[in-house]
């Protein structure tokens, strides 16, 4: 980490200098951008001119051709306070859901609860989240956004509310407030893009879906043809696995690098390696002891995760529009050392505790004819066995921690889904989910509904 | 691990540090871009096309590839009008290149030089997949093109002062070249005017409005909405009471939809080349309305 930290603090401050000496040296720079700018325009302008003029003499009259040609009306009717508007756009989701066991009880075996809307969610008729998001410039240098999730239980949260630069030089951009992490594949992709109902396992044991935490990150890019990204963040680790501490600086920080390009003109790839370290502080869970009797654990110490991540997307002719293939897989693993408290809010047992956890997916989905889709993952996690020395030395049994005993859950999901527009989509998910521990298959059928309104957003590789 | 770590700084810096290439490097999301850009700025500039005629520019995704010319960009070349909205954005966005930024004179729309046909009065997607500021397909009108070229002209000059005399002499010429171009299409085209014919999708209107072909049917009942058995029932009953010369389709289009509407109406499909590159014979500009007249021609000789 220390080793680290070096390049990062380089790439930060090749990053802010150039705004350090903006002020001095703006005014005369604005000035003759702006002289430039009314020359390019005019000399642009004249050019348009001159070949209307050409265009009017030498074409035929418009004939065939019925609707009118003419300016869009908006232009005249919006008052310049709403033409500076954010674009806007409304996701809503819902699903009903049929499962085979009781989803309050679904837990991932061997796993410390992540906290998060994980799991199968509640059976019948269920309203998703509904995400809101306002985006647009600020000025000429940064851009920001914001998108609030609302829930089906009438609760309010932001789910990323960022700036981000626009006018850094050099490929660097940073970016800060509350935002996904850059780690990983799927951590960035906000809910209404995955290709299932929900995230793989992996993502939903070791993160609790996804993490967003408030902090800061920077990305450079190479300037090289092929794409290499390279990423550093630091916040105040406030997301699972890490915890909010009462304490100043930062909690941790992640690193991710990014590498892609193209296979012809058919096919494009992206493959990824992350890193990330976060400090949590009685990072509590519910469980039950040995005599079954509820109790609130908690866990304080060092949270390590490494990963790799890779897509690969294919279509006829590269033309998505008929045709797509996309395959990917990631892979995380993790290693938490610390301690572990027994009873926190009774006994307050506390001692060593060690885990080494991974887990990873893999999928598919293919679109077989324009808007149809169809798909298929398999999920996989491994517990491990962690070193907890309060079983260890025999002061407990070690079933007075049933979720951290060894287990290797796993589930496949089939998926297919129609989209009507690219505005609407409707999906059916069947899983067989054998993440509990007592190695009861849950069937899971999910069918859900999404649709976007407003602003045409663009998605992410 | 010193040494890695000061290996990498050294890396960064000289990476950071590389002079900017001598030639201007642009980034035309498509091949007609590509050729109109190569047309004018000769061997002083180097293109890089983000799609290929076999492609619908509607449904393309942001890729790694995409990301990092757009890094290296001077200039992103694009139609304009939301007909990139789905990638172009996020290229832009994730390049951290300011010289390419949306106003900036590193980025450029041939669409916001241009009166758009088919401008909607109503914003309403319950019409299909429209584009607020009109039909961006504006490439197959070559008056267009011309406008286009010029005010790109003036752009490159703009961009690389030093050569500007050389890419004024280029627009020239090419814009000599082109209207005369353009006077021996509209004389072999001649024969077409008034032609019936059935589009796929909305986007030969700009076709149909220069050589005066009348659009009597779409294959698309709505942009971007694929048609019903109920719909293409529908129009098989219309175009076998007033049977329209030519179904038009595009080198990218899926040709099922045509063939089957072909079939119960004996008429013929005719695939254009669209793009640059979407037949053999559309090399360049030239070569895309040369070989455009020529497959028109078919039904009338």
């Amino acid at each position: 980490m220390a080793k680290i930290l070096p390049v990062a603090a380089l790439m930060a401050l090749a990053g802010a200098a150039p705004l350090a000496f903006a002020d001095a040296a703006d005014d005369v720079a604005a000035l003759r951008a702006e002289l430039q700018n009314l020359k390019n325009d005019y000399a642009t302008r004249v050019g348009t001119l001159e070949a209307r003029i050409g265009q009017l003499e030498s074409a035929p009259a418009p004939m065939a051709v019925t609707v009118a040609q003419q300016p869009s009306p908006a232009g005249d009717l919006r008052s310049a306070a709403s033409a500076f508007n954010p674009a806007i756009s409304l996701i809503l989701a819902g699903n009903y859901t049929d499962v085979s066991q009781d989803p309050e009880t679904w837990r991932v075996a061997g796993f410390m609860p992540s906290g998060g809307e994980v799991g199968p969610g509640a059976r019948s008729f269920n309203l998703g989240e509904s995400e809101l998001t306002l985006s647009a410039n600020v000025d000429p240098y940064f851009s920001a956004a914001m998108t609030a999730a609302i829930t089906g239980e009438d609760e309010i949260g932001i789910e990323e509310a960022y700036f981000r630069t626009t006018s850094l030089p050099s490929g660097f951009t940073v970016k800060g407030g509350r935002f996904f992490s850059g780690i990983g594949y799927l951590n960035e992709v906000h809910a209404h893009a995955w290709d299932f109902a929900d995230q793989p396992l992996v993502y939903q044991a070791f993160f609790g879906n996804q993490l967003a935490q408030d902090g800061v990150q920077l990305k450079w890019l190479a300037p090289t043809d092929l794409f290499v990204e390279f990423g550093a963040e630091t916040g105040n680790g406030q997301a699972f696995p890490g915890t909010r501490r009462n304490r100043n600086g930062f909690n941790g920080a992640a690193l991710f690098a990014h590498v892609g390009g193209d296979l012809g003109d058919t096919a494009s790839w992206r493959a990824g390696a992350s890193w990330l370290e976060l400090n949590a502080e009685d990072r509590s869970f519910e469980d039950v002891d040995e005599f079954d009797e509820p109790v609130t654990n908690s866990f304080t110490g060092k949270s390590r995760t490494w990963g790799i991540d890779a897509i690969l997307k294919w279509a006829p002719t590269g033309n998505s529009a008929y045709q797509q293939l996309k395959v990917q897989a990631e892979y995380l693993s993790r290693q938490e050392t610390g301690e572990l408290t027994f009873d926190a809010e009774g006994l307050g047992l506390s001692d060593a505790y060690r885990s080494e956890q991974s887990g990873w997916y893999i999928q598919s989905v293919f679109q077989f004819r324009p808007r149809w889709r169809i798909g298929v993952r398999y999920d996989s996690l491994d517990s491990g066995s962690p070193q907890i020395a309060l079983v260890d030395d025999g002061t407990l049994p070690p079933e007075a921690f049933p979720l951290l005993l060894a287990a290797d859950p796993d589930r496949i999901s089939v998926m297919f889904d129609w989209s009507p527009s690219e505005f609407s989509r409707l999906r059916a998910q069947y899983a067989w989910d054998d993440a509990r521990a007592d190695g009861q298959t849950d069937r899971q059928l999910r069918l859900q509904y999404l649709y976007g309104i407003g602003a045409h957003g663009a998605h992410k590789y | 691990m010193k040494e890695i770590v000061r290996s990498a700084m050294a890396l960064l810096i000289i990476l950071a540090c590389m002079p900017a290439q001598a030639t201007v490097k642009i980034l035309a999301t498509t091949s007609d871009w590509g050729a109109l850009a190569t047309e004018l700025g000769g061997d002083k500039v180097s293109v890089y096309v983000a799609t290929t005629a076999l492609q619908d520019v509607h449904r393309v995704d942001a890729k790694p590839s995409l990301v990092a010319r757009a890094r290296t960009a001077d200039l992103i070349f694009a139609t304009g009008a939301e007909l990139e909205i789905g990638w172009l954005p996020v290229l832009v966005q994730e390049s951290g290149n300011p010289r390419v930024q949306p106003g900036s004179p590193g980025y450029f729309e041939a669409a916001a030089q241009l009166n758009l046909l088919e401008v909607p009065t109503r914003f309403d997607r319950s019409l299909g997949d429209i584009h607020p500021q009109g039909n961006p397909h504006l490439q197959l009108d070559p008056h267009n093109i011309a406008v286009v070229a010029k005010a790109l002209t003036a752009r490159l000059a703009m961009l690389d002062a030093g050569n500007a005399a050389y890419y004024q002499q280029r627009g020239k010429d090419f814009d000599a070249r082109w209207t005369q171009a353009m006077a021996r299409w509209e004389t072999r085209a001649a024969p077409l005017k008034d032609m019936p014919v059935v589009v796929m999708h909305r986007d030969q209107v700009y076709l149909c409005h220069w050589l005066g072909l009348r659009e009597v049917a779409a294959i698309e009942p709505k942009p971007g909405v694929p048609p019903s058995a109920g719909y293409l029932g529908q129009l098989v009953s219309t175009l076998t009471a007033s049977p329209p010369r030519l179904i038009l389709l595009n080198a990218y289009n899926d040709a099922k939809a045509a063939n089957w509407l072909s079939e119960r109406i004996h008429v013929p499909v005719v695939t254009l080349p669209f793009s640059v590159g979407g037949t053999p014979e559309a090399k360049d500009l030239f070569g895309l309305f040369d070989d455009t007249i020529n497959r028109l021609r078919t039904v009338i000789q």
